[in-house]
């Protein structure tokens, strides 16, 4: 027998496709901005191993020369990602379903042993919820992050009115820095949430669209020829 | 009940559910693209979708809500200033300049004559130095000391009326570079008509004889070479502003 499972509520669905384009927007209306002084780089003294960005970058993505509009849309869309990042949290917390995604005493052991399993080290998963301890983790830490980019994006925005937050921070021009690697991170998450929504398979992906996941009840589906 | 092709009822419910599921989320795509290309396409407010311009005008009663004469721009030890400052900006400073004959003009709502003061009672008001951080629009710093009066007490001596109109506009003799600022920024107690920088005179390039050094602001408001001061309850005009840029700017 199939069964449907219940997995995701319309709420959390709608608020996680919702915060993907906006996110998707913050960060290139970000790039606009940043662009106007990209500074930053990894490396050590003299020697540098990249830029942000190589002028590949900018040109690829035609990004030079956009900085008002960057600024107007950044400001623009602030509010919404703000808005629906509070709703998230709101709900989380209201619903009770903030108890399946903050990390747990046990989730950072459960997700050395997913990262294992998922280099294929380890045979077996950890038994789990809804989520195991790897995307516990990664989800929690992936809200802390927006919550990181409000915060030292308000002490960018309004440095002076907000100066004892800036301050806080590092000062102007820490905040800025901060608030470019947040970004990056974002980008980190981004690339790993896609690799691992692809390995999972349909079934899971469907879970987020359309809120159930289909159980394949192995005891009776045996018992039923077909 | 059995459905004709034999399904069973879950796997129905499911592909019901998933494809209204998937509908919605397409045309929530659909919607929001169509959102955003209206939103690009609509008619520009001075180089900006009016959407866009009046966002940025909701912004600025936030910002103005919340602003107070008692927050400060952090200020720094003499030893923090940068050893460059970094040039930028030079509009309104290409005509030759006459130092020697150099006045200020000033103009307030309640009277069609324009004043004229001069370095002389701009530099009799009361001198402030003050080291604070020129915050550009592109994102980069610089630490400055600055010295010069308080527009606040130039205001109160040389154009008392001036302080109850809702805007300053300030150009450079030639007209042009110009900016527009709120009056309540304008008055903030670090707003100075600033004549020395770094503790020498000010130099050209930075803006002598007379610059406006504005912490409360960008950089960009931070005009030079100062040839006019207009009181006014008309927004002015605003250089960058103009080109797409948010004509409140204020940090």
């Amino acid at each position: 027998m199939v069964r449907l499972e219940e997995k995701h509520p319309l709420a959390i669905r709608w608020l996680h496709w919702i915060s993907f384009p906006l996110l998707f927007l913050m960060i290139w209306s970000g790039l606009l901005i940043y662009w106007a002084n990209g500074i930053y780089r990894v490396g050590l003294g003299q020697i540098t191993l990249f830029r942000f960005f190589p002028s590949w970058f900018y040109d690829g993505l035609d990004i030079p020369q956009r900085l008002a509009e960057g600024m107007a849309l950044h400001f623009f869309f602030m509010w919404l990602f703000v808005a629906n990042g509070v709703v998230y949290v709101l709900y989380l917390a209201i619903s009770g379903e903030w108890r399946k995604v903050l990390p747990e005493r046990r989730s950072p052991r459960d997700a050395i042993q997913v990262t294992l399993y998922d280099l294929r080290l380890r045979k077996e998963l950890p038994p789990q919820g809804l989520y195991n301890g790897a995307q516990r983790i990664a989800y929690t830490g992936v809200i802390v992050m927006a919550m990181g980019s409000v915060v030292t994006g308000l002490a960018i925005y309004k440095p002076v009115q907000l100066a004892w937050l800036a301050g806080l921070l590092g000062g102007y021009p820490m905040a800025r820095w901060e608030h470019f690697w947040l970004m990056i991170g974002f980008l980190g998450f981004f690339a790993i949430h896609i690799s691992q929504v692809i390995r999972a398979g349909w079934d899971n992906f469907r879970s987020m669209v359309a809120g159930y996941s289909l159980v394949r009840d192995k005891k009776e589906a045996d018992e039923v020829p077909e | 009940m059995r459905s004709p092709n034999k399904k069973p009822d879950a796997e129905h419910e499911a592909a019901a559910r998933s494809r209204r599921a998937f509908l919605t989320l397409g045309a929530g795509a659909v919607a929001g693209y169509g959102g955003w290309a209206w939103l690009r396409s609509r008619p520009e407010d001075s180089s900006l979708e009016w959407p866009l311009r009046g966002m940025l005008g909701n912004n600025e009663r936030v910002a103005e809500a919340f602003f107070s004469d008692g927050h400060l721009a952090p200020s720094f030890d003499l030893s923090r200033v940068d050893a460059k400052t970094r040039l930028n900006g030079d509009v309104g400073l290409q005509s030759t300049l006459d130092k020697d004959h150099w006045v200020l003009n000033v103009r307030t709502p309640d009277s069609a004559d324009t004043r004229q003061i001069t370095m002389a009672q701009i530099r009799a008001l009361p001198r402030v130095e003050q080291i604070t951080q020129l915050n550009c629009i592109e994102g980069w710093t610089v630490i400055v000391q600055w010295a010069g009066a308080r527009l606040a007490d130039f205001t109160a001596k040389y154009a008392r009326q001036g302080g109850d109109a809702r805007y300053v506009g300030m150009q450079t003799p030639d007209r042009e570079y110009f900016v527009g600022l709120d009056i309540a920024s304008a008055l903030h107690p670090q707003t100075l008509l600033c004549y020395e920088m770094n503790g020498a005179e000010l130099t050209t390039a930075h803006g002598a004889p007379l610059r406006l050094v504005i912490p409360v602001k960008y950089g960009v408001k931070n005009i030079k070479r100062i040839g006019t001061i207009t009181y006014t309850n008309d927004r002015p005009e605003d250089y960058w502003a103009g080109d797409g840029y948010d004509w409140y700017a204020g940090l």
